[in-house]
């Protein structure tokens, strides 16, 4: 079997697993600047599924599609420290303001340039929890999905077998490649990142990102192509203008709540056998566990 | 989210060395390889770029998988199916974890696929791994007998056994025997020359052996026939894919239990000569061991700063009389002089570290072209330093460990005998620092050398007292000036008095006297580059103040009769 072209879809996100109390402005937006910027959890997951894939056939390459600011060329370093070949940021005034569905669309539309027998992505991104990019990419190419996914089992170049993570139970689907995977958080976790991979990716940078290098950088580039990382504009893909960004955006936030949790109501239980059975019932069927 | 690296600023510190620059340039040979190799570093600058985004790595996988896994690997601990070892699940774990970031073999040469990282980076990455888990620290550290390889081993030899460190082999060391422990020289395990096949096989049983059902093993054994000492020893490999040994039990132990302790039976198991005949004892284990001894070191450090954290944070959270006890004066010098013995520690750690990179760089300099004198000399100088402080930093710091860790358990009241904290299993690990790899005892026979020969005191008048310190901290150095001449006076009575007897009485007390006042200089010194320190050196300086003020009275008190009582 020839190695498979796999593109890994990710997100660099706010880290909103630790918030603080200035994570969010008064206007009810998210705070960007107090929230350090990390590779989206699913994501990771994702990149793992992938690199176990160009573990086991030989000759698989795996690039990383990310869509964000300059410095999500982070994104792509950290994916190459782990194992990843390489990557494409996609960056542009043009994609802000993007919903799930503009960024989608430009997320295929980038697709288009590249060739790919598996499109794996992490089921959702910690900072829209929407989980929708991933099977609207999958729509917008014609290709089907298999989400869930929390283990790519066996793949033959032709048909991939995967291992879904649903709600009551597991499942095992089959699916005709190309296609597009979205992969669970309860994967395996992916690799750490390689002190090889390090040493050898860390002066990587994107275009935006080596307009404030130094003449060492370039210096540098030019033995070692690779720490020049690939930038797509809006003008390197192919797109209807419309559909981008906030003019391609549906989705409009009509109002922002900050919720405050306040626990008021205790229950004071003497601990008896019966006590402790009804809590739990309770618990149980307002859904608190379970 | 722990990272052990970037929550201890300590660490950045002491990596960034004024000696670290030429210890860099010669470990890198002048940055020759730049062009050549992609992760060779093209400057200082860059190489120590790439040490502390390793170590970076490596402080994330030690909180993150390492810390997290320490329970249950003590609980579960290894088992030996079919005479082999299988690890606890959070071993193997912690073991594939660290292979694929590319954490194995980190000293060695990049032709090895090794990451050419010099003695100080490395130290740290095994002080963080020890934090992490002091008995996974054993497994992960014995990658040093893959430097003793590459030090003695021919070089086939080498590209045979050394890119596989970096592929998730493990290694052991087999020394001690049930008949040999302290007493190496007393070796038996025999190794006989088949003229036939031109190989080695080994017969004889060897114990306690960490990690004894590695890939590939280095064994002393007995190759010439007839012979009852040292000089009948050889070094041998031992690769376990030829079959040939097998492990009869591992120990039930009372601490580092996920590191498995093998009792191995070798029935003609085929091995290969490393280096020459007869050399095995005095030249190689002495170099693998003065490693390992590092290592331990290292573990010290690093399950003593596991331990200081523990109690200081169960010190800030535990109330009684109304308020937290780290505000009583019992539970706060405590804790204050644990950190001051865990920073002098640590000082001593990277110092000796620091010894061993120069001399080591220079040997293998010397193997690729000759040294110029002054390179030599400096060689010279540097062996000499490692050799004596190699053994006084593996018994302060593992005494220190012990006693970090027995006070912090002490801080946690009844909780601290119970399980469910983890500071009895530290307590627990920190117990083998101070016996394995020479007990204390055999490491004040090891430094000894360095008091008796002048040399300790060399350093500490020529070098240490010459440092340049601020003024306001002027009266410390007055002390440890003090310090020294009551060391100094305290050796020439008990070496005028001509019996070794006597000299190996008292050959502790002398030699941690000596240590008092290194390791109160090395915090001094430290402090001129960084104030955090400075509270340390005091504290430091004046608790080895009256102990060495106390050994000295008892020193001066003591007749060469008053042996006899103690004698049992
Ligand atoms: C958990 C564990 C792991 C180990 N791993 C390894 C390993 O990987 N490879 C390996 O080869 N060995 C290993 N060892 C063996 C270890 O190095 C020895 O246990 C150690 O050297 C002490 O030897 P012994 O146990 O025979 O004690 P002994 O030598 O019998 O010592 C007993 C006591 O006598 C004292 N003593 C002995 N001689 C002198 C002297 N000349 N002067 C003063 N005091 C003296 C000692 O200090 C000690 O207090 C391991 C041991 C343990 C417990
Ligand atoms: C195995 C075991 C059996 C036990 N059996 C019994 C039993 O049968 N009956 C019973 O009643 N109790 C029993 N105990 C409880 C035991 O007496 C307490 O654990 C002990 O008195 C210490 O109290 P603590 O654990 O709350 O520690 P703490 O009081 O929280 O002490 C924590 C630390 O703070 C220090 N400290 C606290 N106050 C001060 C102060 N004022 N000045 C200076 N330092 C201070 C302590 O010395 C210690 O280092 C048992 C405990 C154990 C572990």
């Amino acid at each position: 079997m020839k190695g498979l072209k796999i593109v890994v879809l990710a997100k660099q996100v706010p880290d909103t697993r630790n918030v603080g109390k200035d994570a969010m402005k008064a206007d009810g937006t998210v705070n960007r600047a107090a929230l350090p910027a990390i590779f989206n959890p699913e994501d990771l997951n994702a990149l793992e599924q992938a690199l176990r894939l160009k573990d086991t056939i030989e000759g698989t390459t795996v690039h990383v599609l990310t869509m964000g600011p300059g410095r999500a060329a982070e994104i792509i370093r950290e994916a190459m420290y782990r194992g990843a070949d390489g990557g494409y940021l996609l960056s542009d005034r043009a994609f802000a303001g993007s919903d799930t569905l503009a960024t989608s669309y430009a997320l295929s539309c980038a697709l288009r340039n590249l060739e790919y027998d598996l499109i794996i992505c992490g089921r959702q991104a910690i900072d829209g929890d929407t989980a929708q990019v991933g099977p609207q990419v999958a729509e917008k190419l014609a290709l089907p999905q298999v989400t869930y996914a929390e283990d790519i089992q066996k793949c033959d170049g032709k048909i991939v077998t995967i291992k879904r993570r649903l709600e009551r139970g597991i499942e095992v689907v089959t699916c005709p490649m190309p296609c597009v995977v979205t992969v669970n958080g309860s994967a395996a976790p992916c690799r750490p990142r390689n002190a090889r991979f390090v040493m050898k990716y860390k002066n990587a940078k994107g275009t935006q990102e080596a307009q404030d290098a130094n003449e060492d950088y370039f210096a540098l580039v030019n033995e070692r192509p690779y720490l020049k990382l690939t930038e797509w504009s809006v003008n390197d893909i192919q797109s209807n203008p419309a559909d981008l960004g906030l003019s391609g955006s549906p989705t409009k936030v009509k109002n922002i709540e900050s919720v405050v949790f306040q626990a008021k109501e205790a229950k004071v239980l003497s601990g008896t056998d019966a006590e402790l059975d009804a809590m739990m019932k309770e618990l149980i069927t307002n859904h608190t566990i379970g | 989210m722990a990272n052990f690296y970037t929550d201890n600023e300590d660490l950045k510190f002491h990596l960034g060395h004024p000696l670290m620059q030429k210890i860099v340039a010669l470990k890198e040979r002048n940055f020759k390889d730049a062009g050549k190799c992609e992760i060779a570093p093209r400057d200082f600058e860059d190489a120590m770029d790439n040490y502390d985004r390793v170590l970076e790595i490596v402080g994330d996988i030690c909180g993150n998988v390492l810390a997290e896994n320490a329970e249950s690997v003590d609980h579960e601990g290894p088992e030996v199916i079919d005479g082999r070892v299988k690890y606890a699940a959070g071993t193997q774990q912690n073991h594939d974890i660290l292979t694929q970031a590319g954490l194995y073999g980190m000293s060695l040469p990049r032709e090895y696929d090794g990451l050419n990282f010099p003695m100080v980076p490395y130290v740290m990455a095994a002080e963080l791994v020890s934090r992490g888990d002091g008995g996974f620290a054993n497994i992960w550290g014995l990658q040093d007998c893959a430097e003793t390889i590459h030090e003695f081993a021919s070089e086939e030899q080498k590209r045979q056994y050394l890119p596989r460190a970096a592929k998730g082999d493990t290694y052991a060391m087999d020394l001690t025997e049930p008949d040999a422990g302290s007493d190496l020289q007393s070796v038996q395990l025999k190794a006989t020359y088949c003229e036939k096949d031109g190989k080695w096989y080994l017969n004889g049983v060897k114990r306690f052996i960490t990690n004894g059902d590695a890939h590939i093993s280095l064994v002393l054994a007995r190759s010439e026939e007839g012979t009852h000492d040292g000089r009948g020893l050889s070094m041998f490999i031992y690769d376990k894919a030829n079959g040939g040994m097998t492990v009869r039990r591992i120990e039930n132990k009372l601490g580092i239990k996920g590191s498995p302790t093998c009792e191995l039976v070798f029935k003609d198991a085929p091995a290969e000569l490393v280096g020459e005949r007869k050399l095995g004892l005095i030249k190689y284990v002495m170099s693998l061991m003065n490693g390992a001894r590092l290592g331990v070191g290292a573990q010290s450090v690093g399950i003593a700063e596991a331990a200081y954290r523990e109690g200081l944070k169960y010190a800030q959270e535990r109330r009684q009389f109304g308020k937290a006890i780290i505000e009583f004066p019992a539970v706060y010098e405590m804790l204050t002089n644990m950190e001051a013995k865990l920073q002098a520690a640590r000082s001593v750690l990277y110092e000796t570290s620091r010894f061993v990179d120069m001399y080591k760089a220079y040997t293998h300099i010397a193997n690729e072209r000759a040294l110029n004198k002054e390179e030599r000399e400096e060689m010279k100088k540097y062996q000499k330093l490692a050799d004596i402080f190699t053994p006084l930093l593996k018994l302060f710091s593992s005494e220190y460990a012990n006693e970090i860790a027995y006070d912090a358990l002490q801080i946690h009241g009844g909780s601290g005998f119970m399980k469910d904290y983890p500071i009895e299993r530290l307590v627990r690990d920190a117990r083998i620092t101070n016996i394995y790899e020479g007990t204390s005892q055999l490491q004040v026979v090891a430094a000894i050398r360095g008091v008796t020969t002048g040399q300790f005191l060399k350093q500490i008048r020529e070098e240490y007292e010459q440092t340049s310190i601020r003024p306001e901290q002027e009266y410390v150095r007055e002390i440890l000036k003090g310090m020294t001449g009551a060391f100094e006076a305290a050796v020439t009575k008990v070496t005028a008095v001509g019996e070794s007897e006597y000299v190996d009485f008292h050959a502790r007390r002398l030699v941690e006297m000596a240590g008092y006042i290194i390791l109160g200089y090395l915090l001094l010194i430290d402090s001129q580059r960084c104030d955090r320190f400075a509270k340390s050196a005091e504290i430091f300086v004046k608790y080895g103040q009256a102990k060495v003020a106390g050994y000295a009275a008892f020193i001066n008190d003591f007749e060469l009769k008053d042996l006899g009582m103690y004698k049992k």
